[in-house]
């Protein structure tokens, strides 16, 4: 992550600096960018012709038989509104009717911040795009603030603030030597950090570690985020997949909410509904009335429509046919309960396969870690010979993508993480 | 009507359709969005806006208690905007100092129109295709795509790489330049997929922020879409004007036009609209073209940037429409090109398009691919399938393609008609003023020359829904309704009349000093 960063930015620091020709070509000067740590695992994997490879990299779910799952509930909706007239252009806000259910399922149906209509909530382009909505937001109406990202986080965090120009510092998160939660780390962080930041935090199956505080240490963070008057910026891409639980994967936002957190919340639906490439997800704001709910989202329209106009039609109406038809509602809960008790038994059979390999090392936090990803506490230098000698490919930070392994490769995984650990 | 006027009101009705217009010379600055958000961060035509050097006063005292720091931010926030600042400290939200937007120009005339509860209402403000009975229509290439896609349990829902369909991009390319063109077989062009036009454009804009070794200047045509204005200026690109429409003549202000593009620096980007120029529906001819096209690459060294959002709607042909911009590549030099497949195949809400950039020299390409994908990657990872997926069936499908032609110039024809129906209906009125630019234009929009006291007069009086601009989107007409549009023009012609003769000088400050100079002359006499 850090190696692209510089990357990119000795390539910045080329550009602009030589005036090139027509003649010569504008654009002789511009240096390779650095693969995606995370996609460019995909790219290799791919390139590999080995029949035991394993793709253990990029969070896609994987059925048993390792293949991508299109959901049930997903098909019937997508055969419902198949052949609709509904191509126009959306709102520059989105599908409204989308933007309610989607926080409805983050807050809570009777949530009473919904319920006196002060949530401010725009479509966005999956988790991504709710996060870099809330980056430019948080540029444009708080410029002297910066932002807070745990260590480690998903890779594009950083680079989502940096484009928006946000400056960002880090906080604790991961204890190496429990491969746990640093706690008491996390809590100075926050606590030394300037009054009015923007604390970014993972609602629940933080990626990469799977490392999660318990509701207890919830709500101490949230009282000490209280008392700094910190923003608290939720990024909920697991809302079911975690535990199974819509609700109990919410519970942090549900703590913070009761606690009087104003907090905003980027919601993705790649995962819990396998709608990856749909790019839907939601950016909600919680705001003091309807108001100021109203004004925000004019705003945060400004922002959309110099960057894509409106957001795609398709995602949004397959999510809000599931999330607003009982049936289907209920099929999607149990097609979201079931990727996450695969997940959490293949948890359980990788712990005990490295056990039953020999190995001499702990492996219980595989088994307390939760959701897609395990950090595995593995050195780049063991991964690549992962790589290299058994053709596993994941990110070099350790991080295994559970849902690639399987009760047919599980066994081979965990015989070459032995071989490369002992 | 003065523009501090136009300011006040827009900020206490936030769905008002007072927007400054987009007319040339109106300084995009002074609308009515400067009270909307502090001065840092504020898009100014002409000014680098991006605030590249983020500086960051070491953190406000934190022994002050929490409510004194809040108040002290909101405060200087307050200092550099207009915006009025709650101070009252009760409030839990890190946004309450926030004002409310104005109205998109464009997408808030849907918003008015939405509202007005007259069954005689006509929206011809976005443009978006209708058919005859006024309905939106879905091309039966894509209905037809769309079951097949949806009926194929092999497809999944994964996530596409960052930069799209591959299939995608390789047609989008060949449609654009034709699949014989040089460039493609030399492998110089690098496409990727966009968010519409929109988000193509976005992404070059960054992209030539970021990288380009030229003037980081980009001149765009006097008037052009409204949203080009916000594009690049967020990007962080300089944004000027070139002359272009000329109100005279209604048609091209040629002369104006190759005067300022030599006056431009070397190595500066001109932002070209392939053909359909949106508003005004006037395009260059091909000897203007060509004329163009050695300025921009023999006189000067200037960089082309096409928006091509119109293939095929305008005249009825792929080809046709796609002849500039294929003159521009084929003389072997460097350019790029935002598409857009949301009109001329009807996928607007999808967000289907493509952005390709050609280089000199293969090994270039596959660098600058690489850097679009840093700039695509923080913003929303990857593009959506949907959309995509169904222009690569149809464009790959050779009937497919055959039938998406016939639906094209189906749609391409019934826009010429209305504008006969319209010029007809104008002439059987004997409507005062010349009206041929009705014909003479091409593409979705007509530019009337209507002002905004006729357009709001037409609004008010005669629920015609339309941007301030005088632009109306010829889709949204149909034989039923062209008579009713055609009273509304005659009524504003003639009851505003005396405004038309102002209309014509372009700008407010031309218009008062008019004004000033029929005082005068009242004197004199």
């Amino acid at each position: 992550m850090a190696m692209a960063r510089k990357s990119a930015a000795s390539a910045l620091a080329g550009a602009g600096k030589r005036m090139m020709s027509a003649k010569s070509g504008w654009w002789t000067h511009v240096e390779p960018a650095p693969r995606d740590p995370i996609l460019g695992v995909t790219e290799n994997f791919l390139k590999d012709s080995h029949p035991s490879k394993m793709n253990v990299g990029v969070g896609a779910y994987r059925n048993n038989e390792g293949k991508p799952v299109v959901l049930e509930c997903v098909r019937k909706a997508e055969a419902k509104i198949a052949g609709s007239d509904l191509m126009e252009y959306l709102p520059m806000g989105g599908n409204v009717k989308f933007n309610d259910l989607s926080v409805q399922l983050a807050y809570g149906e009777n949530a009473e911040c919904l319920e006196s209509k002060r949530v401010a909530s725009i479509q966005a382009l999956s988790g991504t795009g709710a996060c870099r909505l809330l980056a430019e937001f948080q540029k444009r109406f708080q410029p002297d603030s910066q932002i807070l990202i745990p260590v480690p986080t998903w890779a594009n965090h950083h680079n989502i603030w940096k484009d928006a120009h946000v400056k960002a510092q880090t906080y604790r998160y991961y204890d190496p030597k429990t491969k746990g939660l640093d706690f008491s780390g996390l809590v100075e962080d926050i606590k030394n950090a300037p009054s009015g930041s923007f604390v970014l935090l993972h609602a629940c199956a933080h990626n990469p570690t799977g490392v999660d505080p318990t509701a207890e240490q919830w709500r101490e963070i949230s009282a000490v985020m209280k008392k700094k008057e910190h923003f608290a910026f939720f990024d909920m891409a697991y809302q079911g997949f975690a535990s199974g639980d819509c609700e109990k994967d919410a519970q942090a936002i549900r703590i913070f909410m009761e606690d009087g957190h104003q907090i905003g919340c980027a919601q993705s639906f790649a995962k819990n509904m396998g709608l990856y490439g749909q790019r839907i997800g939601c950016l909600s704001i919680i705001t003091d009335d309807q108001t100021q709910a109203a004004t925000v989202k004019t705003q945060l329209q400004l922002i959309c429509r110099p960057m894509y106009s409106n957001p795609p039609v398709h995602g949004a109406l397959i999510v809000q046919t599931i999330l607003s038809n009982p049936e289907l509602k209920q099929l999607w809960l149990q097609e979201v309960k079931g990727m996450a008790d695969r997940i959490i038994s293949m948890r359980h059979a990788l712990r005990e396969n490295l056990e039953k390999a020999g190995s001499q090392l702990s492996w219980q936090h595989i088994t307390n870690q939760i959701g897609m990803f395990c950090y595995s506490g593995m050195t780049p230098e063991q991964v690549d010979r992962l790589t290299n000698e058994y053709h596993v490919y994941m990110t070099r930070n350790g991080r295994i993508s559970m849902a690639g392994v399987t009760t047919k490769n599980v066994e081979y995984l965990a015989n070459a993480i032995h071989e490369v650990t002992k | 009507m003065s523009i501090s006027t136009v300011a006040l009101s827009t900020k206490l009705s936030g769905a008002s359709l007072l927007e400054t217009s987009l007319l040339p010379k109106q300084n995009f600055s002074r609308s009515s969005r400067v009270a909307s958000f502090p001065a840092a961060s504020r898009p100014n035509v002409g000014v680098q806006v991006r605030n590249n050097g983020v500086s960051f006063t070491p953190a406000q005292s934190d022994s002050s208690p929490g409510k004194l720091h809040r108040r002290t931010r909101m405060s200087a926030v307050a200092k550099e905007s207009d915006a009025s600042v709650s101070t009252t400290t009760d409030s839990g939200s890190s946004f309450a100092h926030v004002q409310q937007a104005p109205e998109d120009p464009i997408l808030g005339i849907t918003v008015a129109y939405n509202k007005d509860p007259s069954p005689a209402k006509v929206n011809l403000g976005v443009g978006a295709y209708r058919t005859e009975e006024g309905k939106p229509l879905v091309l039966n290439v894509v209905r037809k795509a769309e079951q097949q896609i949806v009926a194929d349990k092999s497809r999944n829902k994964e996530y596409l790489g960052i930069t799209g369909i591959p299939s995608f991009n390789k047609l989008s390319a060949q449609l654009i330049l034709g699949s014989d063109s040089p460039a493609i077989a030399e492998k110089r062009v690098v496409t990727v997929q966009g968010l519409s036009g929109t988000g193509s454009l976005r992404v070059g804009g960054e992209f030539l922020a970021r990288h380009y070794g030229g003037q980081k200047i980009i001149y765009v045509p006097s008037p052009t879409w409204g949203n080009h204005l916000k594009i690049f200026p967020l990007s962080g690109v300089e944004t000027r004007t070139y002359r272009y429409f000329d109100p005279k003549t209604k048609g091209l202000d040629y002369e104006g036009m190759i005067e300022d593009l030599r006056n431009a620096p070397n190595g500066a980007v001109v932002l070209l609209h392939a053909c359909a120029h949106n508003p005004t529906g006037v395009d260059p001819s091909q000897e203007q073209w060509e004329g163009i096209r050695r300025v921009i690459r023999e006189e000067k060294q200037l960089l082309p940037f096409f928006d091509s959002a119109y293939q095929g709607f305008a005249s009825g042909s792929l080809d046709t429409d796609a002849w500039a911009v294929r003159q521009f590549v084929n003389d072997g030099g460097e350019a790029f090109i935002a598409q857009s497949y949301a009109k001329n195949m009807g996928l607007y809400g999808e967000r289907v398009g493509a952005l390709s950039v050609i280089v000199k020299g293969a090994e270039v390409a596959t660098r600058v691919e690489s850097q679009l994908k840093l700039v695509i990657r923080p913003m929303y990872s990857n593009p959506p399938t949907h959309g995509a997926a169904i222009v690569s069936v149809i464009l790959s499908d050779k009937d497919l393609f055959e039938e998406w032609k016939v639906e094209l110039k189906d749609m391409a024809d019934r826009i010429i008609s209305m504008r006969h129906q319209l010029f007809d209906a104008l002439k059987e009125r004997k409507t005062p003023g010349n009206w041929e630019h009705i014909l003479n234009q091409i593409g979705m929009f007509t530019f009337t020359g209507l002002n905004k006291q006729q357009v709001e007069y037409m609004t008010r009086e005669h629920h015609i829904y339309m941007t301030l601009d005088g632009r109306i989107s010829m889709a949204g007409l149909s034989s039923r309704t062209v008579p009713q549009l055609a009273d509304a023009i005659h009524s504003a012609v003639v009851n505003f009349s005396s405004y038309m003769l102002k209309w014509f000088a372009r700008s407010s400050k031309i218009e008062s000093k008019l004004a000033n100079t029929e005082n005068e002359s009242h004197y004199q006499r």
